[in-house]
């Protein structure tokens, strides 16, 4: 099936979910031969095209428009070359930018909308995997046309500079129809804060219980030479600093090692930190889901496990 | 004005998400002369717990959406149920409609959205502010974006409002609105009360599978020093240097 794929980027550099979801589009036209189209909407198209014209992508659209994209303009624009290219899906990014527009797109579409896939396939049809807490649903899709947003992380990105073209997409944009507007923008490179670029971070939840026990967390964060942050709860009860927090609702990273100690995994924290290369967790919960998003885990008490790790630096 | 919090069919409690919803409307009529908050849950007469206890903690009045060709409707997909909603705000009318971001960790995320889309009102998702200048037909929120940043958006009235989890702390109900609910009526509204027909409601999506996801987890068990030197191991062997 013909597939566009959207990318992402913010403060001039392009997220990696925009090549997650080419190898996802690739993966899927590849079973019928049909054609890969990428679009890329707002700021320096230009360049970012380049960085977009991936190993199997046939053509890459370039949208100009404001940067950030007002989700009303991204709705006209993608409707519009979605018919013009006859996409039969359209794959975005499962972030909070791509929730803004996918749901409308699809309404405007006329097609039905699926969030947070963890799997495809169009062998027979199309169907959408999607994954909570260790089960798993597909989800077959009747009419065989849908807008659907991908988990972050759960494909490889799209390598290599293959051939595709580079195309201009003149959208005509109904202003009538753009009912809102982006007034102001905070926190715009805070992204480059020293977590977001951390090579180790030790992240603590609501396991930790108390502030006073956050002690053997920094001791361990100070043997491994790791950052310390925090997904929403203790942040929430003012154990740790606002802008320690990963997630949704805070900063994004992407480290070598992520250790994730009492940590639940819900979906606002794991939104955050998908982009982790090795994700270590530690929960005294054998169902946390964030077992399900960990290559390595320890089941156990995390006030026996954290100081045994610091002795074993030590050691 | 009214407010109109869609609660989800599913639970026997209000959503969390929706609580905070709720919370941001009546802080409106708080704010606000001539402010109604009505809420609106989808869901059968086994939902009116749920209803009263959004009424408990401030909605002014409550309708409830139900049919019994409903039953048979797996309302997972948020289009049918947005298709609902949408009939529900052409009748009332409101200058804002809040939903909260998501029903739940399993929900789309995507009711919201969908349904200003089928109503063709602008929108805003996960709102932590909302300042409504009803004089000039515009509500201004600040909205949680990726990267831990905030934006600020003016959007047109009549608006859909997604809110988030940060937008409030939700009020317990007193025990005087607990009872002043339990007694107040819950209107229900058909399908053809609507002006709906089941085919409205219809999903293009089927669940055709579900099971357990195997998590591509190495665990390590065993005594604490044992799983400590193991862990190190790991470390180690990824770049990290003690």
């Amino acid at each position: 099936m013909t597939v566009l794929t959207v990318a992402q980027h913010r403060e001039g550099r392009l997220r990696d979910v925009s090549r997650e979801a080419q190898t996802a589009g690739v993966a899927l036209a590849a079973a019928t031969d049909d054609l890969v189209h990428t679009a890329v909407l707002g700021g320096d198209v230009e360049r970012f095209a380049e960085g977009l014209a991936s190993d199997g992508v046939d053509v890459v659209h370039t949208v100009a428009a404001d940067d950030p994209v007002a989700h009303d303009v991204a709705v006209q624009a993608l409707s519009q070359l979605a018919t013009e290219v006859d996409a039969q899906v359209v794959l975005a990014p499962g972030s909070g930018t791509g929730l803004d527009y996918a749901p409308a797109l699809a309404a405007r579409l006329g097609w039905p909308v699926v969030t947070d896939a963890v799997g495809l396939d169009g062998a027979d049809g199309l169907s959408v995997t999607r994954a909570l807490d260790g089960v798993w649903t597909t989800l077959a899709v009747d009419e065989g046309r849908a807008v659907v947003t991908l988990r972050p992380g759960e494909w490889p990105p799209a390598e290599g500079t293959g051939g595709a073209e580079i195309r201009p997409f003149a959208a005509e944009i109904d202003d009538a129809a753009v009912r809102s507007s982006v007034t102001g923008l905070e926190g715009a490179g805070d992204g480059d804060t020293a977590l977001a670029e951390a090579d180790v971070v030790v992240a603590v939840g609501r396991g930790i219980g108390a502030e006073a026990n956050l002690d053997p967390i920094f001791d361990l964060a100070a043997a491994i030479d790791a950052t310390v942050a925090a997904s929403g709860p203790p942040v929430k009860r003012g154990w740790l600093p606002a802008e320690r927090q990963v997630g949704h609702s805070g900063v994004t990273v992407a480290p070598d090692v992520y250790l994730a100690i009492g940590i639940s995994g819900a979906a606002q924290h794991l939104a955050g930190m998908y982009e982790s290369d090795t994700v270590v967790a530690i929960n005294s919960d054998p169902t946390a889901p964030i077992f399900d998003v960990a290559d390595y885990g320890v089941v156990g008490d995390l006030f026996d496990v954290v100081p045994a790790l610091v002795a074993a630096v030590d050691s | 004005m009214d407010g109109a919090g869609p609660d989800s069919a599913h639970r026997h409690a209000v959503g969390e998400w929706d609580t905070h919803a709720l919370e941001a409307a009546v802080a409106l009529r708080e704010a606000h002369d001539d402010v109604e908050v009505v809420t609106v849950t989808v869901g059968p007469p086994s939902a009116d717990p749920v209803v009263r206890a959004a009424m408990a903690k401030g909605a002014d009045r409550a309708l409830r959406v139900w049919d019994d060709r409903l039953a048979e409707v797996d309302l997972f997909d948020p289009q049918p149920t947005a298709r609902l909603l949408a009939a529900v705000v052409d009748d009332l009318d409101p200058t804002l409609v809040l939903t909260g971001a998501r029903s739940g960790p399993e929900g789309f995320g995507a009711t919201g959205v969908t349904l200003a889309a089928v109503l063709e009102y602008g929108w805003a998702t996960v709102v932590t502010d909302v300042s409504l200048d009803r004089g000039a037909g515009v509500v201004s929120v600040r909205c949680d974006r990726d990267g831990g940043r905030t934006e600020l958006v003016d959007v047109e009235l009549p608006a859909v409002l997604t809110v988030g989890t940060g937008c409030n702390e939700p009020r317990h109900a007193g025990l005087g609105a607990v009872r002043a609910a339990q007694r107040a009526g819950v209107p229900v509204r058909s399908l053809d009360d609507l002006g709906l027909d089941a085919a409205d409601v219809d999903s293009s999506l089927t669940r055709v599978e579900t099971g357990k996801r195997d998590p591509d987890v190495t665990l390590f068990e065993g005594p604490t020093e044992a799983v400590a030197a193991d862990l190190i191991r790991v470390l180690r062997a990824h770049g990290v240097e003690p």
